[in-house]
């Protein structure tokens, strides 16, 4: 994936913490599950980045994942896809 | 001489060392605040508002909780990873400490003292160790009559030596009566509704409400009148109303059961639902400043405490039960996770995790009487715990 523009420095550091703190509510501190299904890179390298941002910006339908779009752009939404297809930092 | 006078003073710094290391003391007011990215513990006591020590080492604890030996010495701390950790809060120490499960949400301790559950989502089930050595006594799997597992949330202790937990993907209720320890008797009722997420015991033990996030309402299980079943109460609310995303599930634990009503917080919604105990209706809706997260009664049951979801986790309010009013609305910081009172309620501690701090207000006046520094602060367990049915 390539995203015109990259969430600053300052941002990162914001997305980095909501993803630990806020998805880790229900995904896990270290994002290996919980209520929520496990974010781990190994979990997710079979899922396709687009419908991963579709999941993180408008929810999923039938289960407990909120849509994040409200606070959230496409591309940070790209941007947190991609962190934990890496494996976060 | 030099010999003679050095005597008497190396047998008085023993003496002294003596006392320095083993001061008497009570654990009544004791307490542990969870330390969740770190994955520590502080111990804390309320009377002088201080951290007596940190204890590091406990694994996963971005869900943790805590229960309490009958004599509040021991602290049991469960872990998001499986861990299940004894603490000794006198020698500052870890007993023991095993893993249990890949995922864990939640434990209980039973009536006697002598048992302590913990409830598991992988492989989802309840184990129960002996509360002393830890090892195990009973293995509970959580599976339907297809044999497919479920994740186990709203693990309680009920009267009679029984535990009551939920099933979220079998949409069950289960019963466990322990008195024979290794030999579990359940009791199993099913299509209680979608996918219970939490659930609570009143204090006096009676009735266990499972809430549910796949559908309206709240199964209810008297366990006075096993025969009656679970009853579906709040059945009609917020029908054909488009709900708002849910950032955070609203905990029920300490769900405020103020005498004849429970305040309860509406799921999808800014609202702290009153129901009437009696008839188990609604009577009432206070509006809030977010998505309720706790509830939380103050002991003498006058005012009722609110935290919230992301986005709106920095603010925490006060509702007055007489008036069903919004009396206080403190602005504590970013994340705000957890209240508790101290045992009598004049005083609560509220932890603020983007802070890293845990704050204490006097509940009558509202003021800040302390802060104290603690990394990334979630849940705060106070030992009265210890006596009090479903803590």
């Amino acid at each position: 994936m390539v995203f015109a523009d990259l969430p600053s420095p300052a941002r990162q550091t914001e997305l980095l913490n909501l993803v630990r703190q806020d998805c880790g509510s229900c995904h896990g501190l270290r994002l290996e599950g919980g209520l929520g299904l496990p974010l781990t890179p190994q979990a997710l390298k079979e899922k396709s980045p687009e419908a991963l941002k579709q999941t993180i910006l408008y929810g999923r339908g039938g289960t407990p994942m909120p849509p994040w779009n409200p606070f959230l752009t496409d591309s940070e939404a790209g941007w947190i896809v991609e962190t934990l297809l890496k494996g976060l930092p | 001489m030099h010999k003679l006078t050095a005597i008497p003073f190396f047998l008085l710094l023993i003496f002294l060392q003596g006392c320095a290391s083993t001061p008497l003391r009570g654990t009544g007011d004791l307490g542990v605040v969870i330390e969740r990215a770190a994955g520590s513990i502080q111990v804390v006591e309320t009377t002088g508002r201080t951290r007596l020590g940190k204890i590091d080492g406990l694994g996963d604890l971005s869900h943790a909780s805590v229960n309490y030996s009958r004599d509040e010495r021991y602290a049991y701390v469960f872990g998001r990873d499986g861990g299940l950790t004894k603490i000794d809060l006198l020698e500052m120490r870890i007993v023991k400490r095993v893993m249990q499960s890949g995922n864990s949400i939640g434990g209980a301790i039973s009536q006697d003292g002598k048992l302590v559950a913990v409830a598991n989502y992988t492989p989802g089930g309840v184990k129960v160790f002996d509360a002393v050595t830890l090892e195990l006594v009973a293995d509970i799997p959580a599976l339907d009559d297809n044999g497919k597992p479920s994740k186990v949330i709203g693990l309680v202790d009920a009267p009679g030596n029984r535990f009551v937990f939920s099933l979220f993907e079998a949409g069950e209720i289960w019963l466990a009566d322990l008195r024979l320890p290794t030999k579990p008797a359940l009791t199993k009722f099913k299509n209680v509704g979608k996918e219970p997420y939490d659930a609570m015991i009143t204090a006096d033990g009676r009735y266990y409400l499972a809430g549910l996030f796949g559908e309206d309402g709240l199964a209810l299980l008297d366990l006075w009148d096993l025969k009656a079943g679970v009853k579906r109460v709040l059945n009609g609310y917020g029908k054909g109303e488009q709900k708002l995303p849910v950032y955070k599930m609203p905990h029920l634990e300490g769900w405020a059961a103020t005498g004849n009503e429970l305040l309860v917080p509406a799921v999808g919604r800014h609202e702290v639902l009153v129901v009437d105990q009696g008839s188990w209706k609604e009577v009432g809706r206070i509006s809030v400043h977010g998505q309720p997260v706790f509830v939380v009664a103050r002991p003498d049951n006058r005012q009722v405490w609110v935290n919230y979801a992301f986005p709106h986790n920095e603010v925490v309010q006060v509702i007055d039960v007489p008036s069903r009013t919004i009396v206080k609305t403190l602005q504590p910081g970013k994340g705000v996770l957890h209240m508790e009172f101290t045992p009598r309620g004049e005083q609560i501690w509220i932890s603020v995790r983007d802070e890293d701090r845990v704050e204490i207000y006097d509940t009558e006046t509202f003021e800040k009487v302390g802060e104290l520094p603690v990394d990334k602060p979630s849940g705060i367990f106070f030992t009265p715990r210890a006596h009090r049915t479903g803590l």
